[in-house]
């Protein structure tokens, strides 16, 4: 058995590591050609320009960063812009809206449940308002419904602007988008009315997932026939992480839900959190690093720092990420061979980590009073960031030291929405304000609602974030104190859950204060702001 | 803008075409996927279930069912860890976990929260019937201080001239008490339940940790020799 277990420690290793030895070889090899012009693939030939659809002071934002603000001569480059982005209009503004309207619902869940921990005794007359049932709702509404949406329409209108090429099969995606918003929604009310797969992350029952899978393959299908027909020499870093996003995510959920389905006991365990933490790392990272990796130069109007770099960051992301879903089980009934790839590899992915902090990181330093003219910089930015710390903080939490203490608390709560949030949240939101003006060609109405919204998450989350970690550690320490009582490791998180729920509350503020302004912009209600010149004068 | 290209052109950086990449990231998962799932699937494939594990009655499988609708295992997990990881064991939650004592479990049950105390011994930490029953009609009733929610519907009112042989009403006292000349009793869903809970006993010895040690470092419990 040790023999066993050895060999599949080293096999895992040594194909992680020869991955990595081919990339870095097939790097060198590349690297002199490429570095700069790939990066460049995404401003218009010669001319590094800044944009922002969300800025108020286009001038002010090109002068923070040394450029000169956008001027008529782009008109070609207009051109091919408004030609992408009208060729997925329909798509993208189905699943834009969607995910706005599912993280609406699922902010309003989470606010409840979490209310729920304060006054146990609110909303049990019934099992359709019992916590068992509306956390599951909250988790799988916020990832399928607003994570997922958002992801796919940042992807449907991105990947035909790298590939300066009209999306092909539109339609497809729109019908993608009516069945997704179908499968979330039944698979809610599956839940709701307590027909569970019983698996976190997998709840959903077999006829909500084959929506769902169904309405993946829709919206694939248009990307990657639009792949085939691409205008440009070099595939931008983007298009690769969004590329392999969207077949990471069919297989990982086909998979998953198979476990789900015939498998049992521990090894459905670990399939399950194979699963889970790869929705996460393969399925809403990719897309979230995708967009700030165009986002951030483009606002800036500078090329990311270092290209080749980002190809070391996407296929590290690639082989290691992928191994560390069993660091949710240490201590528990699982191999121990598996538990330490999990931490090794969990720890492995400093590197790519580090590899995405110095390049989106570096790109925006000498700037950052850019921040203070772009809204969508300001959300991108700070996602980065997040990125970043909730990364390392992952790291080091699959240390057992740590996770002897973190596991089973309100640690690993507040850690998964500082990713989730604090990380992929926050890029979306800076990408929506980005693109939705483009499609319906009309600037955000209102630019005090962004800041408001802005300030509201930042400020919520951050209570959010800090009070509930607090209070996981110091449940944890409880925990772990044998000659404590268990009740005390619950009295001593309350303070901290009902700071969790004001913070929650100022969130969800925030995204009501979101969708009305998204909706004010989608119907072209309010001022005209000053012209931008995408914005039309004409339809 | 754009330049005539042959349609063989290898235009990603690594030297890869397109569908290099995309075969290339489809293979890491799956082959993640197998490291995960599948190989612990073949490797504890022959596990077989200790003497004292018995599989769920129907009435204790529907209590289960019960437990996975209602989403218990949001608070509750199902997995107490080696004395080296955690005072588990002394607070009553029984020895450490191994494989075979899921042999039964589908959907696994194992929970990532301990918002309530682990549950996979309750039957034997805790096997009277009446103090689950007031338990989850109401858990503030028998441990001050809990915040778990209460559960009323799986119980009914009914007035005291109208209770049944069968039927035990709960002891209900000072703010929990009904309304005078009205009792409460379980539902068969609470009966399920309470059943499913009291079958949660993995005290007896387990066979072996061999599946969890690599030789001398055990992940979950002491090398080679069943905990008591």
């Amino acid at each position: 058995m040790a023999d066993t277990t050895s060999f599949l420690l080293l096999l895992t290793f040594l194909v992680a590591i020869a991955g990595l030895l081919v990339l870095i070889w097939a790097l060198t090899r590349q690297q002199l050609h490429t570095s700069s012009k790939a990066a460049r693939v995404i401003f218009p030939p010669g001319d590094n320009v800044v944009e922002d659809a969300a800025a108020v002071d286009v001038a002010g934002l090109a002068a923070a960063v040394g450029q000169s603000p956008p001027d008529a001569q782009r008109q070609a480059e207009l051109e091919v812009l408004r030609a992408t982005d009208q060729s997925s209009r329909t798509p993208v503004l189905l699943f834009a809206s969607s995910a706005i309207a599912w993280l609406l619902l699922g902010s309003v869940l989470g606010l409840i449940v979490s209310l729920k921990f304060n006054w146990p005794d609110w909303l049990v007359g019934s099992p359709l308002l019992t916590f068992g049932r509306l956390r599951p709702m909250h988790l799988n509404a916020v990832a399928y419904g607003w994570l997922s949406m958002a992801g796919v329409a940042v992807a449907l209108w991105l990947l035909p602007r790298l590939l300066r090429t009209p999306l092909r099969g539109a339609w497809l995606a729109t019908v993608g988008g009516v069945l997704w918003n179908l499968g979330t929604g039944l698979g809610l009310l599956a839940v709701w009315l307590g027909d569970t797969d019983g698996l976190e992350w997998l709840e959903f029952p077999w006829y909500a997932d084959i929506l769902l899978v169904v309405a993946g393959g829709l919206v694939a299908t248009p990307l990657f026939l639009t792949l085939r027909h691409k205008q440009v020499d070099h595939l931008y870093v983007s298009v690769w992480y969004i590329g392999a996003a969207l077949i990471w995510f069919p297989i990982l959920f086909l998979v998953g839900n198979l476990f789900a389905w015939f498998s049992g006991g521990v090894p459905q365990a670990t399939a399950n959190w194979w699963f889970a933490h790869n929705v996460l790392g393969l399925w809403f990272t990719p897309i979230a690093l995708g967009s700030a990796y165009y986002i951030i130069p483009k606002v800036l109007g500078r090329p990311i720092h270092s290209y080749a770099l980002s190809l070391l960051g996407f296929w590290a992301l690639a082989l290691f990420y992928s191994h560390v879903g069993v660091h949710h089980l240490i201590g528990g009934p699982v191999p121990t061979w598996l538990v330490t790839v999990s931490i090794v590899t969990s720890m492995m992915m400093l590197v790519p980590v580090v590899a995405v902090a110095i390049n989106q990181h570096l790109t925006v330093l000498g700037a950052l009073k850019a921040l203070k003219y772009s809204p969508s910089l300001r959300f991108v930015v700070i996602g980065a960031m997040v990125y970043t710390l909730v990364s390392v903080q992952g790291s080091l939490t699959s240390l057992r030291t740590v996770n002897t203490v973190t596991h089973f608390t309100h640690y690993t709560i507040a850690h998964a929405h500082l990713g989730a949030y604090g990380f992929a949240s926050f890029i979306f939101f800076g990408a929506f304000y980005f693109l939705l003006p483009r499609l319906v060609r009309f600037e955000w109405p209102y630019p005090k609602l962004i800041s408001a919204h802005f300030w509201t998450v930042v400020v919520g989350f951050t209570i959010y974030f800090v009070f509930l970690s607090i209070g996981g550690v110091l449940q944890g320490l409880a925990l772990q104190d044998g000659g404590v009582s268990f009740m005390k490791s619950v009295d001593v998180t309350l303070p901290h859950l009902l700071a969790r729920s004001i913070g929650g509350t100022i969130m969800t503020i925030g995204h009501v204060i979101f969708a009305v302004h998204a909706f004010l912009l989608l119907r072209r209600r309010g001022p005209a702001r000053q012209q931008a010149p995408w914005a039309a004068t004409s339809p | 803008m754009s330049t005539a290209r042959s349609p063989d052109h290898h235009d990603a950086p690594t030297g890869m075409s397109v569908p290099g990449l995309f075969a290339g990231a489809a293979f890491i998962v799956l082959f993640a996927g197998g490291v995960l799932g599948l190989a612990p699937e073949r490797q504890l494939s022959d596990l077989v279930a200790d003497e004292g594990l018995k599989p769920y009655t129907a009435q204790e499988a529907r209590g289960r069912e019960l437990y996975v609708s209602m989403g218990c295992a949001y608070c509750h997990s199902q997995q107490p860890r080696d004395p080296g990881q955690g005072p588990d064991g002394k607070r009553g939650w029984g020895r450490a976990s191994t494989p075979q004592d899921y042999l039964f479990d589908t959907p696994h049950q194992l929970g990532t929260m301990r918002t309530g105390p682990d549950l996979l011994n309750i039957g034997a930490r805790q096997p009277s019937v009446a103090w689950h029953m007031l338990h989850l009609y109401q858990p503030r009733a028998v441990v001050p201080g809990s915040i778990m929610p209460s559960y009323p519907y799986l119980f009914e009112g009914k007035p005291d001239d109208k209770l049944l042989p069968h039927e035990q009403p709960l002891t209900l006292t000072g703010r929990y008490a009904p309304p005078a000349g009205t009792v409460v009793v379980p539902t068969d869903d609470a009966r399920d339940l309470v059943a499913y809970l009291l079958s949660l006993d993995r005290t007896h010895p387990s066979a072996d940790l061999e599946h969890l040690a690599d030789g001398d470092h055990a992940e979950g419990a002491p090398p080679k020799k069943p905990s008591p």
